[in-house]
This record gives C-alpha cells, structure tokens and sequence, in this order.
C-alpha cells in the first residue's frame, strides 16, 4: 500500500461519455454545458470512505435468496465474479460494490416501473459485496431480462447488472453497468452508444466463464472493473502541507 | 518504437439510470429487510465533534426543473480538518465521524438535506489552507459520468477569498455557485446548496 499513494492519474475524458449526447434524450437537459473545472487532487478527493466487511449480512451477494419469501428468485441462474484493478493493475482490497437488476422477465421492483413484464415475489433486485486482499469479488444472482424504456420509441436495454464502486478515493468513485457476451442488444442502445469507444463497450461486457460454472447450480461471468490508478509517490512529503 | 506497456483503462462509467435507489437506498424503494438501513443517512453522534449544520438543496435540469430522481453524496474533514481515511496523514480523525453521507432527492421536491458538522479547513497541494468546504458526487438518469462539486459555506467570505481552489475558477460569478448562503432551520444554520446542471447559472463542476 505504502508504495502508491500519489495522486490519480487524470481521468481519461475521451474514454467516457461525454454528458451530452442526445441519442440518450434524457441527457439533453441534465449535460452541464462550461468546461469542467480542472484541478490536481487535493486531500478532499484522495481520501474516502472505508466499508467493512462486518457491514455485510450473510446473503447480501445473493441475490437469487435475500429477498426470497417463498423460495428462490425465478430465472437462469448466475455468479459474477472477477477483480476490481486500479490502471497499473494493482488489486484492490476493500472496495464496495453494490448492485441492482431487473428481474429474469426484465422488470424492476421500483414505483417508477411501466413494463408489463411479471414481479418476481421473490426478487427485490439489490446486492452488495466488499473485494478480498486481492481485489476479488462475486455474488449470485439471476440473468436479468431485456426491458423497453421511453427513449425513442422502440428502445430497448439489454440485459445489464448496474455498479456502484467505491475505491479508496472520493476521485475513483465510479458508477457503471456490465453486459452480457453474445447479447446482439447490446450494439443497439442509446445508453451503451454514449460510450465513444467500441473497446470501452466491450470494457464493460462480462464474458461467459464455462470454467467456473456451479455444477447443476449457475453459470458463471467474469468481469473486471478497472479503477483509477495513482502516481508513485517521490513528492509525497509535499502532501502533508507541514 | 519504445517498450510496451500494458497499462489497463479506468472502466468507462454508465448513467447510473432511474432505478440506482434499489441498489444505494433499497429500503427508501420499499425493498425492506435485505439490509438494515441504508448507508450514508446519518453523519452526527451525539460524541461527534463540531457544529452542527444543516446541508440542503435542488438539483435543477436545464429547464429549471428540479430532480427528483438523483443520489447526492457528501464527503468532508471532521471539526478539525482531518479525512477519516487510511490516506489521512496529518493525524488521527474524529473516531465519531465518517464523514460520508448519502441521500436520495424527495420524489416530490427535489429537495436533498443533510445533517452533519461543519468541517475545519485542509491544505492545498501546496500546503496553503483551503476554505471549509464539502465535496458532492452527483448521479442521476441523464447523467453519463458522475458529476464532482464542490460546496462552500456563505459565512466563510474571508475563507473562500483566499481559497486556492475558488481562486481558480477563472469568472468569479461563477464562484459564486459553490457558496451556498446561510439560513437558519429547526434552531441550526442551514446551508442552501442549489445545484444547476445548466444555464446562467450553471454550478461549476470539477475534473478531480
Ligand atoms: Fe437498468
């Protein structure tokens, strides 16, 4: 740890979307316009919060269970799991996850909710999990569905798990979606299109790990999450501002 | 040619979309019992250290419309300018004190509110004090990447005139935007904090 605790390399801006992008219609009105404000971190954004793993309860990185009232939740069941990285491709430990779906018929659990796709009575749709020493992770869950969404008039989602990742630092704070390999949707939704680079797309898609299949259980997917990574620290005593 | 390096790219980031309350807040979208209370409500103690303030405000889309649907976190030094984080060098923070929040905005209002202590000054890259001041991390649907921010308090004039980082926002009305003006709710100073996606008075947001 004591080896890498100078500030984070600049965010690649040309590697995320952009905010505005008018395909996604719902950016339009919420894309700050000016320039963003530039600035080399400072102590505010190097430093963040840690989450134990005492937080958690047994079945928080179930998802096919922790919500279940009278038994699993419905559909093909899965475990994604890999590493949360920085961009040297250091592992790190303690970084929570949180997560959220649709349900296997692609419908969430959420007031604001119009698709006709059925509830899952056993399925709320959250999980969390905090990385190993080694920056692994994994949770279990069921492959959520395609969902139509009011973009254009015939847009759909494809199957995705949504992520919350906090790193060690409020400047890696990240909030992601991951995909599924071999889902033809994928190249055909405005949110995904936001992200300029076909590689960053494919950054984000979870590939189908035959290898580690629960026997009679669950497929498995792996994916990767690659936080920011951080300068070596010769200049570090300029830091403590004594 | 050079040598190779095999550096990895940072994930590309995704709009966290209208739904991102099931997996922060489940219990604030009635899914209950997964896990006791959502993280991030509460920052006071009654063993907290600092003045207590109260934090708040709208978040308004470039029609002026407030969000309704957003997630707003707040990081912040203790009473003492401390980070309660293992990168915190300069001393041990207020054991009593995460200084971590998070808060959906009211389906109704927009409104977001915070409870927390004032947090105490912490120096620049180049060791000069910054003036108080609290982080925000803005994500709603709409927003492709989250959005940094940061917010200052309207009483610290003389704070903020010298504060390294206000002084590099090159228009000084748009500093403005960061200061949210004191007020006073239920017997504590309250902090107006408006924040404005877009237009004339659109909030400085930051590069961190
Ligand atoms: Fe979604």
């Amino acid at each position: 740890m004591s080896d890498h605790r100078g500030s984070f390399y600049a965010r690649d801006r040309d590697w995320h979307p952009p905010a505005y992008t008018p395909d996604y219609k719902t950016s339009v009105l919420r894309a700050p316009k000016q320039a963003l404000l530039s600035l080399d971190n400072t102590i505010s954004e190097m430093t963040g919060p840690v989450f134990g793993h005492d937080m958690l309860g047994p079945r928080d990185d179930d998802l096919i269970t922790n919500w279940s009232k009278t038994g699993d939740a419905i559909g093909q069941r899965i475990v994604v799991h890999g590493r949360v990285l920085d961009e040297n491709g250091r592992g790190l430990p303690g970084v929570l996850l949180e997560v959220w779906q649709a349900n296997a018929g692609g419908r969430y659990r959420h007031h604001k909710e119009t698709y006709h796709a059925a509830l899952d009575p056993n399925f709320g749709g959250c999980g969390r999990c905090i990385t190993a020493a080694d920056g692994s992770y994994r949770f279990r869950t069921v492959k959520p569905g395609a969902y139509p969404w009011p973009n254009r008039v015939n847009d759909w989602r494809p199957a995705h798990i949504h992520f919350s990742v906090f790193g060690h630092a409020f400047a890696q704070r990240l909030v992601t979606q991951m995909y599924f390999e071999g889902d033809p949707m994928i190249w055909q939704c405005p949110i995904v299109g936001t992200i300029p680079d076909k590689r960053g797309v494919e950054q984000l898609i979870a590939a189908l790990d035959r290898r580690n299949t629960t026997h009679m259980d669950a497929l498995a997917y792996e994916f990767d999450i690659v936080l920011r990574g951080r300068r070596a620290t010769l200049f570090e005593n300029r830091m403590e501002g004594t | 040619m050079v040598q190779r390096r095999d550096d990895l790219k940072e994930s590309p980031s995704q709009t966290a979309g209208p739904y991102v309350h099931i997996g922060t807040n489940p219990n604030w979208v009635e899914i209950t019992g997964v896990w006791q209370g959502d993280l991030g409500l509460v920052l006071v103690g009654p063993d907290t250290k600092g003045e207590r303030v109260l934090i708040k405000g709208r978040i308004f889309d470039g029609l002026g419309k407030p969000l309704n649907d957003a997630l707003v976190e707040i990081w912040q030094a203790d009473a003492d300018g401390l980070y309660n984080s293992p990168e915190e060098r300069r001393g041990r923070a207020d054991p009593n004190f995460v200084g971590w929040g998070r808060q959906p905005t009211d389906r109704d209002t927009g409104e977001f509110r915070f409870e927390t202590i004032k947090p105490g000054r912490v120096p620049y890259g180049d060791g000069r004090p910054m003036a108080p001041h609290i982080t925000v991390y803005i994500v709603a649907r709409g927003i492709n990447i989250g959005l940094h921010t940061r917010l200052y308090f309207g009483d610290e004039a003389a704070a903020n005139a010298e504060c390294p980082v206000l002084n590099r926002i090159e228009h000084p009305g748009r500093r403005q935007t960061l200061v949210a003006p004191r007020g006073e709710e239920a017997g504590l100073p309250a902090y107006t904090f408006d924040v404005h996606l877009q237009g004339h008075h659109e909030t400085v947001f930051f590069d961190v």
